[in-house]
């Protein structure tokens, strides 16, 4: 097995019991990176100096015979929504092409602090806009397991590398599924946060009420090590929360799950529909309790998921003014150097939120759109509020669909909408989720992912149920 | 049906200081109506007497200590490197009027 295909438990015994070295680690997963990149397109930016200053620091604590951490030494990669200070941060933007990142992500931070190595700055649907990758405006990501199909998004990148092993794990963010779908399409462990359970400070903004960091891994227990260093409070984001998890192990016998029946209907591809009720399954055959649930607001979701989102958009995407930052058209008047900044420096689904945003928070529209959205998002939340009462947790697919063909649904925004049909309702209940792999589509081998949803603040549990499936699938 | 004429298009993309090329001033205004279209769905669900979300987790007025915070100067330079157009350690914009 080659050093990159490691996850960070192995790679963590074999640092520490000095197999090998956090530099041989980390040039291993460099030289996959340029070997693969010109076929998958995963990263925009490869910070091989940092990486590698990185690893010999990690390295020269190892020989000092300190204690390390469970993330000194490991390579790691960052969507290119994050700051990282000193290196290029785009958003797949190119208004933000040549932006170098003036300050540290509070994440990043965290990480820094606890010996990672940041190997580079990973794809993006432009300000992670999408649900394909293909809306970067550096070019699409391309799925490892087809080179013909989408790898998901928008954090397309990350969900490739880890694929790939041009990682050992990386730091996604999900508004809307941009975490889980990727996941789930590439074959990776992928967790949504709780809202406010991360610090958003240093991530560019998309949607401020719904947008989490989190990571996508390997394993289950990789995604748990990432989790657990980058989650807590921040002075930084007023939205954050600092929880206490509690330790207590689940026991599967005692563990109710709910089904939700509106995630089973017309639309899903009879193979998911197979393959995330055969995960269900497995846990019932352990001695969980299954219980068909109903969420019934699920099918207004989207349309309320597409008022709020470019409402919050078109507010934070204000900021790119030309002036202060950024790409800047010269030009004769203050007016006309906006006009062609913006034109010039935003993509086509972009400027599409920019306007539905302006236009539902405009006068004589804000009542119409956006409070009966906040309204719905209501009404939502109360869904999972109820399905919670009497269960621990709720499974259902993360994508109606495997990964689909690159070029299949650029022409239609709304039919890429629809691919967020599973996810978007966590974000706006803000409930943490995360994508297992289950399986493979017998026709084409393509991954697909189920997804577990929890209570408010309940990762941990999450954790454990989805680790309880993996020990029973290697038994 | 919705439909966003061209000239609200052009009402719309100039509030959110947006240019538009001619051609694309058609192509939004066809899927900016159909997305429009798409959300009026949530016209079916009665909502009189439901209270809007904003914030999920239950945070209310979180409060900090009304200070400014130094920066140190470097910091400063770095944002101030990232500028356009800068003169004497000032943002330079166009004339507003």
């Amino acid at each position: 097995m080659n050093l990159n295909e490691l996850t960070i438990e192995k790679a963590h015994q074999g640092l520490k019991k000095r197999e090998f070295s956090s530099v041989e680690l980390t040039e291993t997963v460099l030289d996959r990176i340029k070997k693969r990149n010109k076929d998958i397109n995963a990263y925009l930016t490869i910070s091989e100096e940092l990486a590698l200053s990185q690893a010999r620091k990690a390295d020269k604590i190892i020989a000092n015979g300190d204690k390390i951490g469970p993330l000194a030494g490991i390579p790691l990669a960052v969507k290119d929504a994050i700051l990282v200070e000193g290196v290029r941060c785009t958003a797949a933007s190119k208004i933000l092409e040549s932006y170098v990142a003036p300050y540290d992500a509070t994440v990043i931070k965290k990480l820094r602090k606890a010996g990672a190595v940041f190997v580079g700055k990973t794809n993006l649907d432009e300000f992670t806009m999408g649900a394909s990758g293909e809306r970067s405006a550096f070019g699409p990501t391309k799925n490892p397991y087809d080179l013909d199909r989408v790898p998901g998004g928008s954090s397309s990148g990350s969900a490739a590398a880890v694929a790939d092993n041009q990682c050992l794990a990386a730091l996604g963010t999900d508004t809307g599924g941009s975490i889980r779908q990727p996941s789930s399409f590439c074959g990776v462990v992928g967790l949504k946060p709780t809202y406010g359970r991360v610090s958003r400070f240093g991530l560019i903004a998309h949607a401020s009420s719904l947008d989490q960091i989190g990571p996508m891994a390997k394993t289950v227990e990789d995604a748990r090590l990432l989790f657990n260093a980058i989650k807590g409070k921040d002075e930084n984001d007023s939205t954050s929360v600092e929880y206490g998890d509690k330790e207590e192990m689940i026991d599967i016998k005692n563990l109710k799950i709910g089904v939700p029946k509106e995630y089973f209907v017309e639309g899903i591809d009879p193979e998911v529909e197979r393959i995330v009720k055969e995960a269900i399954t497995q846990y019932e055959k352990l001695g969980a309790k299954i219980t068909e649930v109903s969420l019934p607001h699920t099918q207004y979701a989207v349309p309320c998921y597409y008022i709020i989102v470019p409402a919050e958009a078109s507010a934070n995407l204000a900021r790119y003014d030309g002036i202060r930052y950024g790409l800047s058209e010269q030009s004769k008047d203050l007016l006309s150097g906006y006009l062609k900044t913006r034109q010039r420096g935003f993509g086509d689904e972009v400027r599409r939120r920019i306007m539905v945003g302006t236009y539902v928070l405009s006068a004589g529209y804000y009542d119409a759109y956006y409070l009966k959205a906040q309204k719905v998002r209501t009404l939502i939340k109360r869904d999972f509020d109820s399905a919670f009462e009497k269960n621990d947790v709720l499974m259902t697919p993360v994508s109606p669909t495997p990964a689909f063909k690159i070029g299949e649904k650029t022409d239609n925004p709304l039919a890429m909408y629809l691919a967020d049909i599973y996810t978007v309702s966590l974000n706006l209940a803000g409930v943490p989720g995360l994508s297992l792999p289950c399986g493979k589509t017998a026709s084409e081998g393509l991954p697909v992912g189920l997804q577990i949803i929890g209570r408010h603040f309940d990762e941990e549990k999450i954790f454990q149920v989805a680790e309880i499936y993996r020990q029973s699938k290697n038994n | 049906m919705v439909k966003l004429t061209k000239k609200e298009v052009e009402h719309v993309a100039k509030l959110a200081r947006l240019g538009l090329a001619e051609k694309e001033k058609e192509k939004f205004s066809n899927e900016l109506s159909v997305i429009l279209d798409f959300v009026e769905k949530l016209n079916e669900v009665k909502t009189d007497k439901v209270e809007p979300t904003a914030q999920v987790t239950g945070l209310e007025n979180v409060y900090r200590q009304d200070k400014g915070r130094e920066r140190a100067k470097q910091g400063t330079d770095k944002l101030l490197g990232l500028t356009p157009e800068t003169e004497n350690r000032y943002v330079k914009v166009k004339a507003v009027l």
